[in-house]
């Protein structure tokens, strides 16, 4: 629902009559404009995929990349505006590691969410600063095993199954609710998330696209790693073939 | 260049001491002599060397009792913290991790020789000693404090893995008993604390009550 905020939209301290802080949802429209994120968190470990809009062929393929590491254990895949996850991505390096030098482990993930969190909302606080104009989806495995935490631009943050955000998240959700993760494996659920993304991948308004995949599986030393080069290209024929067919029928 | 002084200033009340923590089948056995002097004084005959930092954590301190009450209390308020963060006991290995945080860091000011000891759900019972420099370093049990010295033959000697929780008891309290009686800083009664799953049990053991041996 899009209203104007006439007059109380200027500033992230203002609040609207009807107790809106107008700043922090248009903040949510950056997110809601950038290229679609998948989170999905299955039997063994927890599988991220994003669609990464390509603006040129003069781009290096594979640079860029929207999926970055925080600490062995911790996966983190966003959407919005890209400077300004660069920023949150070094933040939960920083809160990941000062974790680790306190205790001597691994922080744990609600830890690593609400610390996030925390921050996030620090930015909706003044009018000096803007909200971060990013949703994080953090994918970990720590000692209760993998888990999902999805942080938008307001601060609040949910664990999830399955999220999904950026353009194409209401068609993603709608295929997302269709698969039973708690009995998936990641190999299996990585099928799937290829196979979403290129399908909810609109050819006509945005050329071309890379996918990017990663995953973190259950273990003792849980490693945030992108799928392996033959599943990825396996997940990504096998997603290409499935959208001709559904083209073909009669 | 200072060579980094440690030593107790004149005047500063010392717990010479014998402390020790013993690994046994299900939980951790944790002993202390009960002397504390300033000098050849014994400012308190009656001492409890054995402080709790968590439901099922505690540790022995050695050294200065003002920095090991000190550090205690400072690793007592982040484990609270880490509770309320965290819901859940800490492990035994981040408590001890942060008393070598604290020992490390301020080595230079510190007198503080500490073994930690308790019991978690990840690792099960678990001892832990930081000597003086910081370092720290998993046993499966530990002698520490200046009656320490005249005790490890007999430690080496009779330490088993996975003795029962009766064992574990007569070991330790032997083992301080014997220190005890050779080192002039360490003496009292024997304060002993077993921590397991369930809980952790006290026990007291007083002066007129310690093991005997040859006493020539």
């Amino acid at each position: 629902m899009t209203s104007i905020g006439t007059g109380y939209d200027l500033s992230a301290s203002t609040y609207s009559p009807d107790g809106r802080i107008f700043q922090v949802e248009y903040a949510s429209k950056a997110v809601e404009n950038s290229g679609t994120c998948l989170g999905f968190r299955c039997k063994d470990g927890v599988v991220l995929a994003v669609e990464k809009l390509v603006q040129s062929k003069l781009l290096v393929p594979g640079s860029n990349k929207r999926i970055a590491t925080a600490d062995n254990h911790i996966g983190i895949a966003t959407a919005g505006l890209l400077a300004d996850t660069r920023h949150l991505v070094n933040r939960a390096r920083e809160e990941a590691q000062s974790y680790r030098d306190l205790y001597r482990a691994p922080i744990p993930a609600k830890m690593i969410a609400d610390r996030v969190g925390q921050y996030v909302q620090a930015f909706t606080l003044y009018s000096s600063v803007r909200p971060f104009g990013v949703s994080t989806i953090l994918a970990t495995v720590d000692k209760t095993g993998p888990q999902m935490y999805m942080i938008e631009p307001s601060g609040i943050y949910y664990g999830f199954y399955g999220c999904a955000i950026g353009k194409g998240r209401q068609v993603a959700k709608t295929e997302i609710e269709k698969l039973k993760l708690t009995e998936m494996t990641c190999e299996q659920v990585v099928m799937d998330a290829a196979r979403i993304i290129h399908s909810i991948h609109d050819d006509v308004k945005d050329k071309d696209f890379e996918l990017e995949m990663s995953w973190i599986r259950d273990g003792p030393n849980p490693k945030h790693e992108f799928v392996p080069k033959d599943l990825h290209e396996a997940a990504a024929a096998a997603a290409k073939a499935s959208l001709h067919e559904d083209m073909d029928e009669d | 260049m200072e060579h980094g002084n440690t030593r107790l200033k004149p005047g500063e009340v010392d717990l010479g001491t014998t402390i020790m923590a013993v690994k046994f089948a299900n939980g951790v056995i944790i002993g202390a002599d009960s002397r504390t002097t300033t000098g050849s004084y014994i400012a308190n005959r009656v001492t409890d060397k054995l402080t709790m930092v968590h439901d099922r954590i505690y540790c022995c301190r050695s050294g200065s009792a003002a920095d090991t009450q000190a550090v205690a209390d400072m690793v007592h308020y982040y484990l609270q913290l880490y509770t309320a963060q965290e819901g859940e006991r800490p492990p035994v290995e981040t408590a001890a991790n942060l008393f070598r945080e604290l020992c490390y860091t301020n080595k230079d000011g510190l007198s503080a020789g500490i073994i930690v000891a308790g019991w978690d759900k990840y690792k099960g019972p678990s001892v832990y000693t930081i000597p003086l420099g910081g370092s720290i370093h998993e046993q499966p049990f530990s002698i520490g404090g200046s009656g320490s010295t005249y005790i490890y033959g007999y430690c080496d000697a009779n330490f088993r893995d996975d003795m029962t929780k009766e064992e574990a008891i007569k070991f330790t309290k032997n083992s301080i008993a014997l220190a005890m009686s050779r080192d002039g800083s360490s003496g009292g009664v024997i304060r002993l604390a077993i921590i397991d799953e369930s809980g952790v049990e006290r026990i007291f053991v007083p002066g007129n009550q310690l093991p005997t041996f040859w006493e020539g």
